[in-house]
């Protein structure tokens, strides 16, 4: 994936009023030109007002990588104040399936209750929160429809059959650490029938929630209900969600040689290549994607002058990681329909209001 | 917090009375007669839909098509203080128009960004999907 302005050994300089449109400029001492500035009427002879056919044709989504929970697509043609809505539901409002309640019926462990309640709070549960309801603020029950009941029952005791004089705790003991495959569903109402394929249960089986010695136990059960990020960091879906904008690097002048060399090293590795023209060593840029943009070349004096770095405003680099309770393709569609949902709710209410 | 003024610089001085409606998740409070300078109240929103509604709302079309003049003179929200979960989004229009017109315009427009976004998303990770389907 190479954008258009990086493929040419000396791109035509862009004139001054699109560059300030179109890019956000690393300088020395700052980043300059970060704010949206094409509103209507800002600059004369463009015609800036919202056309949603123009946005349509200019919009692009491109998929890079996508596996189980690990999604890095690309957003071209759109804002940055809705990428960063999406950033910002995808982290705090979409709604996920997470411990709340937590019922202590014995823990003679040395984790406190509270440690251990918070603990189980942050693991993540796989159970599709679609399925689900918010739970009714005043119910402290809880239903079949909101409510997903766990239990963690363990008992550590001494290994009869440990070998004599061994010092090692796996052999010594046996259940002596709990993990978070020790918990199981206990199903309500008629949980079992929906969701009898469905594994209800830690998405993770092998996080360390205690660590017992002979005649700990731990007798637990759990209530999960749905929540959103906002309320608590455990109900947010993804491990992160953060964009970059695509870095865009021009050479000002042909570089070649040492200089050439010093160059490639400025940034990471991939971006630069040197390559052999008329038997001069010529740097050209290959692949600003990869860049990290740390502006090491602008620490030389002697190189600072000779390129300009720069972002592309409107093309961000999306990287979506889920926890694993939903995959990552889904949570972007879910945080889009939230946003769209967020709209309806006003749209909504100023039709409620106009009524008046 | 962000104000964009899109054309002239042209502040409106608050006129006397508030007239305040309570409105569920809602609160208005109109400076006067002038249906045009509305201050709204937005319950349970931060920056996630205040930047992008005060984006689109900014970007509106103008209904008089002439250099320099846009229904909206002015858009921008603030976070009123960080323990409250609530915005104040205020529009000021031009030449009388309701302020809760560009607002819905806006609210719709963002609908419809939305909608694209998530009809070109589906149909980009469904063709992924296909591609990689006969190399495993």
């Amino acid at each position: 994936l190479e954008t258009l302005s990086s493929t040419s050994k000396m791109a035509a300089p862009m004139s001054n009023v699109d560059e300030i449109r179109d890019r956000v400029i690393l300088g020395e001492f700052g980043v300059r030109n970060v704010h949206t500035t094409d509103y209507p009427g800002n600059y004369p002879g463009y015609d800036d007002t919202w056309d949603l056919e123009k946005f349509k044709k200019n919009f692009r989504i491109d998929i890079v990588n996508s596996d189980e929970n690990m999604l890095e697509f690309d957003m071209i043609g759109i804002d940055a104040a809705i990428a960063n809505a999406f950033r910002r539901i995808l982290l705090a409002e979409v709604p996920t399936m997470a411990i709340e309640k937590v019922f202590v019926y014995n823990n003679t462990s040395i984790i406190q209750d509270e440690i251990l309640a918070h603990r189980l709070g942050l693991v993540p549960i796989k159970a599709d929160p679609r399925l689900f309801e918010y739970r009714n603020p005043e119910d402290q029950e809880g239903t079949e429809i909101d409510t997903i009941q766990l239990q963690l029952k363990v008992k550590c005791t001494r290994n009869p059959r440990a070998p004599k004089d061994s010092s090692d705790p796996k052999e010594l003991y046996l259940n002596h650490m709990v993990y978070s495959g020790d918990i199981k569903w206990l199903p309500i109402g008629n949980q079992a029938d929906v969701f009898a394929d469905a594994k209800i249960g830690p998405v993770h089986g092998d996080i360390l929630l205690a660590q017992l010695r002979p005649g700990q136990e731990l007798d637990i059960v759990m209530h999960c209900v749905k929540g959103i990020g906002k309320d608590h960091a455990k109900f947010s879906p993804v491990a992160t969600a953060s964009y970059r904008l695509l870095p865009e690097i021009t050479l000002l002048q042909t570089i070649e040689g040492e200089q050439a060399e010093r160059l490639k090293r400025c940034f990471s590795p991939g971006v630069i290549e040197i390559q052999n023209v008329n038997g001069r060593k010529v740097a050209k840029v290959v692949n600003s994607r990869l860049d990290t943009c740390s502006r090491e070349v602008l620490r030389h004096d002697d190189l600072k002058s000779l390129v300009k770095l720069g972002r592309v405003r409107d093309h961000f680099i999306f990287s979506v990681e889920s926890t694993g309770i939903l995959p990552a393709d889904v949570l972007v569609t879910e945080a889009i329909n939230v946003l769209i949902s967020k709209c309806q709710k006003f749209l909504t209410e100023l039709d409620a209001a106009e009524m008046d | 917090m962000t104000h964009m003024i899109c054309g002239q610089q042209h502040i409106h001085a608050a006129s006397t009375g508030h007239v305040e409606r309570a409105i569920d998740a809602n609160m208005v409070r109109t400076d006067g007669a002038d249906e045009g300078c509305v201050t709204f109240v937005l319950h349970e929103e931060d920056h996630t839909l205040g930047n992008s509604l005060r984006y689109m709302i900014m970007k509106s079309l103008s209904r008089v098509v002439c250099f320099y003049s846009q229904d909206v003179e002015f858009c921008g929200y603030s976070i009123t203080h960080p323990s409250e979960s609530k915005i104040n989004f205020r529009i000021q229009t031009r030449d009388g128009v309701a302020a809760s017109e560009p607002l819905r315009s806006g609210l719709n427009n963002l609908t419809e960004v939305c909608k694209h976004v998530l009809h070109t998303f589906e149909a980009r990770m469904q063709a992924f999907r296909d591609k990689e389907e006969p190399m495993s």
